[in-house]
């Protein structure tokens, strides 16, 4: 008979158990001859992930941090000197600058009203899908299954060529419908830049939304609907009471993962300014940070900001990476 | 609300949300002049592939395989690193586990904006602008934590008792492993794997900040279509150049949708 423990430091008879309480749903009791402190095996395996994790993610943050508290000026750009150490200057400047606070303004305004209609959208439109015919859900999913599917840049393409000032199908249609939209630009107005930047948003976001909340509809148990209705309660009074304390997990989660995405809409707001948008009037943070530091190197103000969005988005993720970690058996 | 009355506001819905990726196939089936008219054309009888043969030019296939060398990179390096650290995560018990899933939690909320300065600052230090490996590096990094965050899942749901049993009827613990849970894995590197692929096919931010003009991605092809000039811009081109690149990923999107919905509820971020 092969010898079982052959690699490994345990002997198999009398196993150790695991000295942690063991959760549910995972099998840590019958691991024994694997669990062991002593093993330098596991940390082997994890070795390739934490060397590409310290290269590509910790390294640069750590770098960054540093960049934070220095200066980059003219000579520094062109390489002649090296940076300078400016204390809390950046910092500084990020807290008392207006043109920096236009643009965090600006940011939170668009994830807000980006996020909620998202979200409001998204939920009504699974709720819809409860009540459809078989073959109607079926196109409405397929529909918002490629909507979902296409890639940002060429769902970008397709939206500029819609509003496309002179042949856009969107100004045709307008003008159709007796508005004078005939030649109309879009993007040089910035609300009307941002109304154009929302409809993508919210087209790319919607069905995302719409698949985690009809699955979790589909949850929501009929007895106990049926039996309310019974009661006497009423269509909003079975939502408020039975259908949304149900659907409420993946409702929570689903909205922290749009609040972050649509904090930091790099591509759709800098492909648009390059499409016509003026981008010093329609910067959010991510194209602002872009800006100050690949465009104009200024490396230590662009670090400082950069460092602002990372925290705030740790904030705002922090609730749901713990109850992630809870669910894990960690 | 009626059946009746449901039904039309999802077929209007269906029909709203489908209609840019109609437009998109629509267009790229036109004359370059039929596309200059001020009344569109809403289906495209008497079209041709002509904006198909325009854009198929050198610069095309130069980014064609510049993406499917970081692509094909990254899938195949992020899934064995990742596959590596499933096991660890999922098989083993051992101090400084629970660090790695928080870090790993910690890791996927972080947006490419907060530091792609520093990684361009990085790349520049080690000559590394502008180069598959540099561009690459990146991206696996970018992957990994939902990765093993997805491959720790289907780990877990296959019991060790199995490879155990086979050892007990004399397989080794290599060949248990590889004859018992490599083949119960494959689905689960099949969903990674494709993951990992739309991920690096699709990426634009990092790529805007890592690539020169010269040497493009597709995505920045793409944009560069489409931007290069707004009078002149040759749209059934720009159409047909986004039908090229849309296609895999609408197929590889299919396979593994379902997947894809809970395990982005159940902790992917990277979207």
């Amino acid at each position: 008979m092969p010898n079982v423990a052959s690699d490994s430091v345990v002997p198999p008879a009398a196993p150790p158990r695991a000295p942690y309480p063991v959760h549910l749903g995972h099998r840590i009791e019958d691991l024994p001859t694997r669990a062991t402190r002593r093993s330098i095996g596991p940390y082997l395996l994890l070795l390739p992930v934490i060397i590409a994790l310290i290269l590509a993610l910790a390294y640069p943050l750590g770098r960054q941090i540093i960049m934070s508290f220095q200066g980059f000026g003219l000579a520094q750009q062109l390489g002649t000197a090296p940076p300078e150490w400016v204390g809390f200057a950046n910092y500084r400047t990020l807290l008392t600058d207006p043109a920096i606070w236009t643009v965090i303004a600006r940011s939170i305004a668009f994830c807000f009203v980006n996020a909620s209609l998202t979200m409001v959208i998204g939920t009504a439109l699974a709720t819809l899908m409860t009540k459809l015919s078989t073959g109607v859900r079926i196109a409405l999913s397929t529909s918002l299954l490629f909507a979902w599917a296409m890639p940002v840049i060429a769902a970008m393409t397709v939206w500029e060529w819609l509003f496309n000032s002179e042949y856009g199908v969107i100004n045709w249609l307008l003008t159709q419908l007796g508005l004078d939209y005939t030649g109309h630009s879009w993007l040089t107005n910035p609300l009307s830049f941002f109304f154009v930047a929302t409809v993508i948003v919210v087209w790319m976001s919607v069905p995302f939304v719409v698949f985690s909340v009809y699955s979790a509809l589909t949850q929501v148990s009929e007895e106990v609907l049926e039996a309310a209705a019974l009661d006497g309660a009423g269509g909003w009074q079975r939502f408020r009471h039975i259908v949304l304390p149900t659907i409420m997990p993946v409702l929570s989660v689903v909205t922290v993962l749009q609040i972050i995405w649509d904090l930091r809409v790099f591509t759709q707001i800098f492909y648009l300014q390059g499409a016509g948008g003026l981008a010093s009037k329609t910067d959010l943070l991510g194209t602002f940070i872009y800006r100050l530091g690949i465009s104009q190197s200024d490396y230590g103000l662009a670090s400082a900001v950069a460092l602002f969005v990372l925290i705030l988005t740790l904030v705002i993720t922090s609730g749901y990476v713990r109850s992630l970690f809870k669910e894990a058996d960690a | 609300m009626s059946k009746r009355l449901a039904n039309t506001l999802g077929i209007i819905l269906a029909l709203l949300w489908i209609f840019p990726v109609y437009w998109m196939v629509n267009t790229a089936f036109l004359p370059a002049s039929q596309s200059r008219s001020t009344t569109p054309t809403f289906v495209p009888f008497g079209g041709d592939f002509s904006a198909f043969s325009r854009v198929l030019t050198p610069s095309f296939m130069n980014s064609l395989f510049l993406s499917l060398r970081v692509t094909l990179l990254v899938v195949v390096v992020a899934l064995i690193f990742a596959f590596l650290a499933a096991l660890a995560v999922s098989r083993f018990r051992f101090a400084g586990r629970k660090g790695f899933i928080l870090t790993i939690l910690i890791v996927q909320m972080i947006p490419a904006e907060a530091l792609f300065i520093s990684q361009y600052k990085m790349l520049q230090g080690w000559g590394l602008l502008n180069s598959v490996a540099g561009l690459s590096l990146l991206y696996v990094a970018a992957v990994l934590p939902f990765t093993v965050w997805m491959l720790r899942g289907f780990v877990d749901g296959i019991p060790a008792d199995l490879e155990q049993a086979a050892m007990i009827d004399g397989c080794s613990r290599t060949s248990a492993f590889f004859r018992i849970t490599f083949p119960l894995l494959a689905p689960g590197l099949v969903a990674s794997g494709v993951y990992a692929f739309l991920q690096a096919w699709n990426e634009f931010t990092l790529a805007t900040v890592i690539m020169n003009p010269s040497t493009k991605t597709l995505p920045l092809w793409l944009r560069g279509l489409a931007i290069q000039s707004n009078q002149a811009t040759d749209w059934p081109g720009v159409m047909a150049g986004s039908v090229l690149v849309a296609l895999p990923v609408i197929i590889f999107f299919m396979l593994v949708q379902g997947r894809m919905t809970s395990g982005l509820v159940s902790g992917a971020v990277k979207g």
